[in-house]
């Protein structure tokens, strides 16, 4: 209509999604197992941050925690074992559009996805990493994983494990190029909240080590964990993940570790003695490897035939 | 010590007209035979002849110098005619030592008659060893027939330059000039072309070279070629067929290839590498076969159907998602450059021994389609034909391609650019909110999917067993019926299939049947047998999966039937092989399966492009066992 511009007319939110939105089916996980805090934090980070579903993509590989994205209402690609990070990976390479979340296991991504995991550091796509490590392999019926501590008890090592675990944070923090490494537990929802908010805010690979409990197969570890509140140590810090003031009073040890300081978070991450909540590193320069990818999209079709024709020339006899 | 000497040139020879010419440059790896020989293949193929070229390539990047082993080089067949194979014995060596030649000989790359020119400094080489070993293999060359001329290679090009190894190859190449009478302005055109990237001084050097070259043949050497040209209005191409798959994937409106390195298919991704960024594509180097395969199959159900370019290790490691690009229906064009297998294998040579493997290598049952190029033109059409049947079936498409197309030139008229060809825009309109992410088309098991972005058509792909709904189904029925539904796509395929072209009568004694690189070597063996009266047909399979239509009604028109091909097969000479336990080539096991046919086999494993001569061999063996 003339006199209009339509250039500044604002946008109004033609749709407020609620937590109802993004659930999808009735989650299959065991009572108690620790994917259903994650789950239910995820609905609400999406909640909050109004994520439309339709540019949501969860990935997964496979394990109990890879069946994550069957119970959200967005895009979801169930992949293979140990190699969600790839799909991701080529979803995020030309789609600067979409939002992506890997859901992956200990099994899945420290054992047999090892070697994806760590080119997907270096890689460093924007992408929110959930490891959600219980330190067994559930779905299979308890075999020991490479996270699973000395001595652990499963099918497959009856005496008990002999080796010492992979730390996934040690490792993470050991690639080039990390941008983004914190760590939660499941018993505290609202620490691991703020904890997958950050990483969702933080542009790159960011990585969150989801420490949780499978009742079924460890359970006493689980106990042994929680109970245990001298061995958690709360990273605070001003660029750090901030709590609540009524969360933060729980923890009963804190140290003040500066996020960019890499050489203590490595030396935070060798100290299996505790578990460290919150962020160990973020580098907010690091090179994202899908700036690159996306950064020569949408050549027309005339673009494309002149560019044929120039290498024909090249060609031409 | 310099023979050619003692050849006296009065007067100016008149070029001898002949059909065509087979010609061989064989060096120690880095002497740049590959790039003089290419530049004499594009010379020829720029005045109008056919022409073919195979890579001769070591297995090492450095191997032994002066080696039978270290053979390297390229063998360049040239003629008046379209030029489809790399044909017999070559009739021209260039060999700049005694002992690579060696490395062919062992190949029966050469015959009596065959005339060598051969690199002489040898013969005064301070090691006495060396000297030696020069002055017996001279002897033995002359021995077997060999017109050997010596030639002072290295000592004319240091009239030249300072340093004679970077440079011998455009001295050969402005000799060559002159044995094929190629004008040396297209010598000239050559080098700018391929030194475009060099400086000046180089270039100039190298041309120097070239100009040295040319005399020194045109007041030494008494024979002298014209191989004329055809006269043709068509515009044309010259490139290899690793070339002709980087461009055909630039040309499909792909914009993303996503490789890890291997032999022999690499090169296809380094001239995308190179030219990609100019059609809005990119490259991702994978950090194994695995992810490779899985980045492509992610960035593919986002968006535009993705390739990823492999060689036989590859696919084996790819295999798992492979299966779920077929279970999920998530379009894909992979392109397997075949090598000799199992296992690392010959890298660099030729062999078809990944047809089974690819139809039939993963768990469960993984329809699919799968074709072959066989000449260098289809490695261009093929690519955006699978780029096409990828979107309109969802599912992952194959083309096998082999060593002897990748890197062997060919020239092909250019290619008219279709704007059809290029991939549309992605889908991103809302979803109808009623349809399935799995919508089977009851008779054709077509669906359409939905890509991230298309608001309402959120659904969780999987590579579990799914319903219509997408969802995880353990349903007896459900899977039985998804399975078949998968299958129906690639039999409503097949309908859309002429069946093959018969080359030659349609009845007879004996039917030919090829796939893949063969088509040239075996037409032209189809074409010297039925000059001989021999009553032989062939057909070429470009789909082998499914197969093309009507195959057992031509297998019927004939007394017998065999498969050529370049894979494994047990000879039926051993007494060990009997007809309770042999093994057949891969075509054959799967053509008779297919059509109930009695259908023998040709094949070997030598890692060596078929000669027509070898062909029309078998073809009067296995007639004379009728």
């Amino acid at each position: 209509m003339y006199g209009l511009n339509t250039d500044i007319a604002l946008d109004s939110p033609s749709k407020y999604y609620s937590i109802e939105n993004y659930a999808k089916g009735v989650a299959r996980w065991c009572p108690g197992c620790g994917d259903h805090a994650v789950l239910a934090n995820m609905q609400k980070l999406l909640r909050d941050k109004q994520m439309a579903p339709e540019k949501t993509v969860f990935v997964s590989g496979i394990g109990c925690s890879s069946r994550f994205p069957h119970y959200m209402n967005t895009y979801g690609f169930h992949g293979l074992h140990g190699r969600a990070f790839p799909i991701a990976e080529g979803i995020k390479f030309r789609r600067p559009d979409l939002d992506i979340f890997v859901i992956t296991g200990d099994g899945d991504c420290t054992s047999i996805g090892a070697g994806a995991w760590i080119h997907a550091i270096r890689y460093n796509m924007n992408m929110t990493v959930l490891l959600l490590n219980n330190e067994i392999y559930g779905l299979t019926k308890k075999q020991s994983s490479p996270t699973s501590r000395v001595g652990t008890v499963s099918n497959t090592t009856p005496d008990g494990s002999i080796l010492p675990p992979i730390s996934p944070i040690q490792t993470t923090l050991g690639v080039s190029n990390a941008s983004f490494v914190a760590q939660t537990t499941d018993w505290n929802p609202a620490h691991m909240y703020e904890t997958i908010k950050a990483a969702y805010e933080h542009k790159g690979f960011s990585f969150v080590h989801i420490i949780q409990r499978c009742p079924i197969f460890q359970g006493a570890l689980a106990d042994e964990q929680v109970a245990n509140k001298d061995a958690i140590v709360y990273l605070n810090h001003d660029n750090g993940i901030k709590v609540d003031d009524t969360i933060a009073k729980m923890f009963k040890n804190e140290i003040n570790h500066d996020p960019t300081d890499l050489s203590t978070a490595r030396d935070l991450a060798k100290d299996s003695s505790k578990i460290h909540m919150g962020l160990f590193y973020q580098d907010k320069d690091a090179p994202c490897y899908d700036d690159y990818g996306a950064s020569n999209i949408g050549f027309t079709v005339e673009q494309k035939e002149a560019a044929l024709n120039a290498e024909f020339d090249k060609f031409a006899i | 010590m310099d023979k050619t000497a003692t050849l006296e040139k009065t007067e100016t020879l008149k070029a001898l007209k002949i059909d065509e010419h087979i010609v061989e440059i064989v060096s120690d790896s880095g002497e740049g035979a590959q790039k003089c020989g290419v530049s004499f293949a594009a010379i020829s193929a720029k005045m109008g002849n056919g022409v073919w070229t195979v890579e001769i390539i070591p297995a090492e990047i450095q191997p032994p110098a002066r080696s039978r082993e270290g053979a390297s080089g390229i063998r360049i067949r040239i003629g008046s005619k379209k030029i489809t194979n790399s044909g017999n014995e070559a009739n021209l060596v260039i060999a700049l030592n005694e002992q690579v030649p060696y490395g062919r000989i062992d190949q029966n790359a050469y015959k009596e008659g065959t005339t060598m020119l051969l690199e002489c400094k040898w013969a005064t080489d301070p090691s006495k060893d060396i000297r030696k070993k020069y002055a017996d293999a001279l002897a033995d060359f002359k021995s077997r027939g060999y017109n050997v001329i010596e030639i002072p290679m290295e000592l004319e090009c240091l009239k030249v330059v300072k340093n004679a190894r970077k440079g011998k190859n455009m001295w050969v190449l402005g000799m060559l000039c002159y044995i094929y009478s190629r004008g040396i302005e297209k010598g000239e055109t050559q080098i700018k072309n391929i030194f475009r990237k060099k400086s000046d001084k180089i270039i100039n050097s190298n041309i120097d070279l070239l100009h040295a070259g040319y005399k020194w043949a045109k007041a030494n050497l008494n024979f002298h070629y014209d191989v004329p040209g055809m006269d043709t209005d068509e515009k044309m191409v010259v490139m290899n067929g690793n070339e002709a798959i980087g461009l055909g994937v630039a040309a499909s409106g792909m914009e993303v290839c996503s490789m890890y390195p291997i032999t022999p298919a690499t090169s296809a991704s380094h001239l995308l590498a190179e030219i990609f960024k100019n059609f809005g594509g990119r490259v991702h180097q994978a950090e194994d076969e695995i992810a490779a395969v899985g980045f492509a199959i992610g960035s593919s159900y986002a968006g535009k159907t993705a390739v990823t370019i492999t060689s036989g290790p590859g696919m084996a490691l790819k295999t798992e998602f492979l299966g779920l690009a077929s279970m999920a229906e998530i379009p894909l064009v992979v392109i397997d450059v075949q090598r000799g297998g199992p296992s690392t294998g010959l890298p660099t040579k030729v062999e078809q021994s990944d047809l089974l493997s690819t139809i039939y290598g993963m768990p469960g049952d993984a329809p699919k389609i799968v074709m072959a190029t066989s000449t260098i033109e289809e490695c261009f059409h093929f690519v955006i034909l699978a780029r096409k049947l990828a979107e309109s079936f969802r599912t992952p498409v194959y083309i096998l391609t082999d060593a002897n197309l990748a890197t062997g030139q060919q020239p092909y008229p250019r290619p008219k650019i279709q704007k059809d060809w290029f991939a549309p825009p992605i889908d991103q309109s809302p979803w109808k909110d009623e349809v399935n992410p799995y919508e089977w088309d009851a008779n054709t098991g077509l669906s359409k999917r939905a890509i991230p972005g298309q608001a309402g058509g959120q659904f969780t792909l999987t590579g579990l067993a799914h319903n219509s709904q997408g969802k995880v189904s353990y349903h007896p029925d459900e899977n039985q019926e998804s399975s078949e539904l998968r299958s129906r796509k690639i039999a409503s395929f097949q309908k859309t299939l002429k069946p093959p072209t018969i080359n030659g009568k349609e009845k007879g004694d004996l039917l030919i049947v090829g796939w893949g690189s063969t088509l040239g070597a075996i037409s032209e063996a189809i074409d010297i047998a039925q000059n001989e009266g021999i009553n032989v047909s062939s057909i070429h399979l470009r789909f082998l999966n499914p197969l093309e239509p009507g195959l057992k009604e031509i297998f019927n028109n004939f007394k017998k039937v065999i498969t050529i091909e370049i894979n494994y097969s047990d000879r039926v000479d051993n007494p060990q092989f009997t007809d309770d336990n042999r093994r057949y080539s891969q075509l054959s096991w799967m053509l008779r399966a297919h059509t109930l046919t009695d259908i023998d086999c040709y094949s070997n494993v030598e890692g060596q492009p078929l000669s027509p001569k070898r062909i029309v061999d078998v073809i009067k063996h296995k007639l004379s066992n009728l």
